[in-house]
């Protein structure tokens, strides 16, 4: 069983919102970050954003990001962050950067908190993470080979 | 260019001091700067001074006295001390003023910083998810740069030991027990590799600089330090910064490389120069990777220099002789003057039981904070 076969998400289906606008249209093809992509520069963005950070251009259009990349780095956040803002039961999570091929470097919760699992490099894939009954955010879990 | 001398130092020592305000303790710092000085308070022609948590700088002025002198606070993060520093330098360069007092001071509640998302630009998702902590940041960086440099957790934890070590030295440092690299190892995993001793903790304090036209200096002091260079810079494209929902896949140079640049261009002097160093050591690795990122040495060095204590006092260079901010803690607004007060302390050969032996000639200071803002300065006598 593939991480995305277990984790795979029930968004679509379930009653749980999306945390925040970060994700494409769900009937479209599963689920999938959106960011920006410069029309004159490329630069990629995450979350989406009208204008450009590197060349200040404002032909900004969607991209679909990919679902799989590399671990860039990570840590485990061991003790509860200050509620509010934080939402939702805590136990230690792990949070990391993923590099999603050529297009940008994300950072996200990771499904995995278990320092000896975690190594850079790893192939991750993106899953849906409750945060409370009523949302999700988005994760990224070890491909399990 | 007109050269600016430091005058007078002041500071209120750092840690927890109940019963007294983070405002009364950057008045304590004000009123001490203008003795060290030998200056009266309607000397000064202008005031920079900020704090984060504890109130109005410019509100001072009610019990310094009421001058008249424009006063302007200031509140930019962990740069609050050096952006007034860095405006201060301006003013008296532009010809506006002969002399004047930069102040910081603050007091934060215990724990860590609790910032708004909203307010650096993010969406609230990004608190409620839980990636809203400093400290992920810190981790996650040097996390990164460990696995680039093949750097040790015992490095952190060395790092570490000398912060308390240095601390123990300082009077007026917080965390004055010195502690051995194994039992820095040993304490709590706060967020992977850093421990609960390797990280720096939000705390009270201040700190105050008389500054003026150096060629006016004689009529302060016999021993001035040239602030040589204070310079402010914003993160360019492609840094790794705090409070990054992403970055981009080719990287570029850090807001504390690109200010550090900028402070040793405008003093007309290098990095190989610096005979002591105060940088931002939010935790052990930040102290690891501005070493480097600010050209005190090659990146990927740090881990001979540290363990051949180049780093301590004593060592070639000199590194947080006052414990920095892990034995100092991070009152914000006070912490940016700590550093440049150490070094003029030390330039001065008033470090009592923690001088640099050599008493060096050269200094260099560093500050970075959210969202990716640094001041550099490099102080010489």
């Amino acid at each position: 069983m593939t991480g995305q076969d277990r984790n795979h998400p029930q968004p679509g289906r379930g009653v749980r919102q999306p945390v925040a606008d970060l994700f494409v249209d769900q009937a479209e093809a599963g689920l999938a970050l959106i960011g920006s992509r410069c029309g004159s520069c490329a630069a990629v963005t995450f979350p989406r954003q009208p204008t450009c950070p590197r060349c200040a251009g404002s032909e900004m259009r969607d991209e679909r990001l990919a679902t799989r990349g590399t671990l860039w780095s990570w840590t485990v956040q061991a003790f509860a962050p200050k509620s509010p803002p934080f939402r939702g039961e805590f136990t230690p999570y792990g949070v990391g950067y993923i590099q999603l091929e050529d297009q940008v470097i994300v950072e996200a919760r990771l499904t995995e908190s278990d320092p000896d699992r975690l190594h850079i490099g790893s192939v991750m894939e993106l899953v849906a993470l409750p945060v409370d009954d009523d949302t999700f955010t988005y994760a990224f879990a070890p491909v399990t080979r | 260019m007109t050269d600016v001398a430091i005058v007078g130092l002041g500071l209120h020592p750092f840690g927890r001091t109940p019963g007294v305000s983070g405002r009364r303790q950057g008045l304590y710092a004000a009123r001490a700067a203008l003795a060290d000085a030998g200056a009266d308070w309607s000397d000064m022609q202008f005031g920079f001074g900020g704090s984060r948590d504890a109130g109005n700088a410019d509100s001072l002025v009610a019990e310094l006295g009421l001058t008249g002198v424009p006063f302007t606070n200031v509140y930019n993060g962990c740069a609050t001390g050096g952006t007034s520093l860095a405006l201060a330098v301006d003013c008296i360069r532009a010809g506006r003023a002969d002399v004047g007092l930069v102040v910081g001071f603050d007091a934060h509640p215990p724990g860590a910083f609790d910032p708004d998302p909203t307010a650096y630009g993010l969406g609230p998702w990004y608190g409620e998810t839980g990636l809203m902590l400093t400290t992920q940041f810190f981790a996650l960086k040097i996390q990164r740069y460990m696995h680039a440099y093949d750097i040790r957790p015992e490095t952190l934890a060395t790092v570490a030991a000398k912060a308390f070590a240095n601390g123990a030295a300082n009077p007026n440092a917080w965390r004055r027990t010195p502690l051995t690299p194994k039992e820095i190892l040993a304490s709590t995993m706060v967020s992977h590799p850093l421990t609960k001793y390797m990280f720096c903790t939000p705390g009270e304090g201040g700190a105050a600089l008389v500054l003026c036209r150096a060629d006016l200096a004689h009529h302060y002091t016999s021993r001035p330090v040239l602030l040589r260079a204070a310079e402010l810079r914003s993160r360019r494209y492609g840094s790794f910064e705090v409070f990054s929902p992403w970055l981009s896949v080719e990287g570029g140079d850090s807001v504390s490389s690109d200010a550090a640049s900028a402070a040793f261009a405008v003093a007309g002097i290098g990095p190989e120069d610096i005979g002591i160093a105060e940088l931002q050591d939010t935790d052990a690795g930040a102290e690891i990777m501005h070493m480097a990122e600010v050209g005190l040495c090659a990146h990927g060095d740090q881990e001979k220099l540290i363990h051949d204590g180049a780093t301590s006092i004593g060592g070639s260079l000199p590194v947080n002789t006052d414990g920095g901010c892990i034995a100092n803690g991070e009152p914000i607004g006070a912490s940016g003057l700590r550093q440049v007060y150490e070094v003029a302390l030390q330039l001065r050969g008033d470090g009592g039981s923690r001088q640099i032996p050599t008493r060096p000639k050269t200094g260099f200071t560093h500050v970075y904070g959210a969202p990716g803002i640094s001041v550099c300065t490099v102080l010489t006598v």
